[in-house]
């Protein structure tokens, strides 16, 4: 506006003076004598500012209100020429500080909005960008080993379990095998059925012990005998046969009626051949004037089962 | 008073149109608005001085933005625009706060 102002860049002005050099805009203060910039910015005017200084800056303060307020003041100050020039002057620059300042403002909203929105990746600079990449890369990896150690703990479980069921499937079948000895599991299989008529005599406990006797020796894996009422004893490693009344046959405190049937599961021909042997338990049985009768069974059934006694002695060594 | 509505219009222009910042100005925007500030913190403490200038601050509003703008601009094709823009904030808040300090001697004379 007049010469006595220099372009600082802040928006105030520099009053020019002999003392003062003109400096680059926004530079301190190089002089020695400069006061304290604490107390003062460097780039402040150094002494205060003339009278008609003020004008301006009144005007600017609301450049739109009416001619009166330009009559009190600013005709106070300013000489008295040409009031509609100021004004219109005055009035532009409004209008153009009012312009920059609205954009000033429409900027810092937008800005604002932005950063507090906006936050993808889109405004960020290249190196953090490059700097996320990394650590995204790190990450990656991390989880990675994350992975693969999971994977190699998933491996080992799923081996273990995969041995834990063999055991397991193992320890079932020594189970039933061992349920099938010891007469509390029913069984079926090929085998044969060996049926006792009593002629003359009975027949006695020893005759059926024989044969039981006889065909373990055959392998006979599993064996019960029934009565002529159906009724039906396992034949286990204990079993005892004793001879009752009336031709009846005591077998593990159960009493038997004739005529008596073993059933037995093992392999047929090896028995029969042990039944059938010279003086043996057909020769014998028709020796007491009774007959033995050996049928053939695809699927013998020994379904009669012996309630185990508890053990009170025994223990399994370990 | 104009100002300080011309302020509030553009604030609340901006809230309303809700634009977005193309990608080529997105650096220079936050370094521009900042520039802006130096220059209208300035622009007040001249009017407290009873020293302001209109035609001084529009130029001085401009130059300031182009400016600070350009040395970001400079500092990216160098390869330097994180530094050179933590630069720039650093010189322009320095001297916003000056300002402020004038302002409040100014107002509180404290």
């Amino acid at each position: 506006m007049s010469d006595e102002h220099t372009e600082t860049g802040t928006g105030w002005p520099q009053p020019a003076g002999p003392v003062r050099p003109g400096g680059p805009a926004g530079e301190p203060d190089p002089r020695p004598d400069a006061p304290d910039p604490d107390e003062l910015s460097p780039l402040s005017p150094q002494g205060r500012p003339e009278a008609d200084d003020a004008e301006p800056a009144e005007s600017t303060d609301d450049p739109v209100t009416d001619d009166g307020e330009r009559a009190d003041e600013a005709s106070a100050v300013a000489s008295a020429g040409p009031a509609a020039a100021p004004w219109r002057r005055f009035s532009s620059a409004a209008v153009m500080i009012a312009v920059l300042l609205a954009l000033l403002g429409f900027t810092l909203a937008v800005q604002l909005k932005t950063t507090s929105t906006d936050s993808s990746l889109a405004a960020a600079r290249q190196e953090d960008l490059v700097r996320i990449l990394y650590d995204l890369e790190a990450r990656e990896n991390r989880l990675r080993q994350d992975i693969s150690a999971l994977e190699d703990s998933q491996r080992q479980l799923r081996s273990g379990e995969q041995g834990r069921q063999a055991a397991l499937e193992e320890a079932t079948r020594r189970a039933d095998e061992l349920g099938i000895l010891a007469g509390t599991l029913p069984a079926q299989g090929p085998g044969l059925a060996v049926r006792f008529l009593a002629g003359s005599k009975p027949i006695s406990a020893i005759r059926v012990l024989d044969a039981v006797q006889e065909l373990r020796g055959a392998g006979a894996e599993a064996m019960q005998i029934s009565g002529g009422d159906r009724a039906s004893v396992r034949i286990v490693a204990s079993t005892y046969f004793l001879d009752g009344e009336n031709g009846s046959l005591i077998v593990d405190g159960r009493r038997l009626t004739g005529p008596f049937t073993i059933t037995v599961i093992g392999d047929p021909s090896t028995m029969r051949t042990a039944l059938n042997i010279p003086g043996g338990v057909v020769a014998s049985v028709a020796g007491d004037g009774g007959n033995v009768i050996v049928e053939d069974r695809e699927v013998a059934e020994v379904s009669a089962l012996h309630v185990p006694s508890t053990l009170e002695h025994a223990r399994p060594v370990a | 008073m104009i100002a300080v509505v011309a302020l509030l219009a553009g604030v609340g222009l901006g809230l309303w149109l809700d634009p977005t910042v193309p990608a080529a100005l997105q650096p220079y925007l936050p370094i521009a608005v900042v520039a802006a500030l130096d220059a209208v913190f300035g622009g007040v403490r001249a009017k407290l001085d009873r020293i302001f200038d209109d035609k001084q601050f529009v130029v001085s509003f401009i130059s300031n933005v182009l400016v600070a703008a350009l040395i970001v601009y400079l500092g990216d094709q160098l390869g330097v625009g994180g530094q050179l823009s933590t630069g720039v904030v650093v010189v322009l808040g320095v001297r916003i706060f000056g300002n402020v300090a004038a302002i409040r001697r100014h107002l509180f004379r404290a």
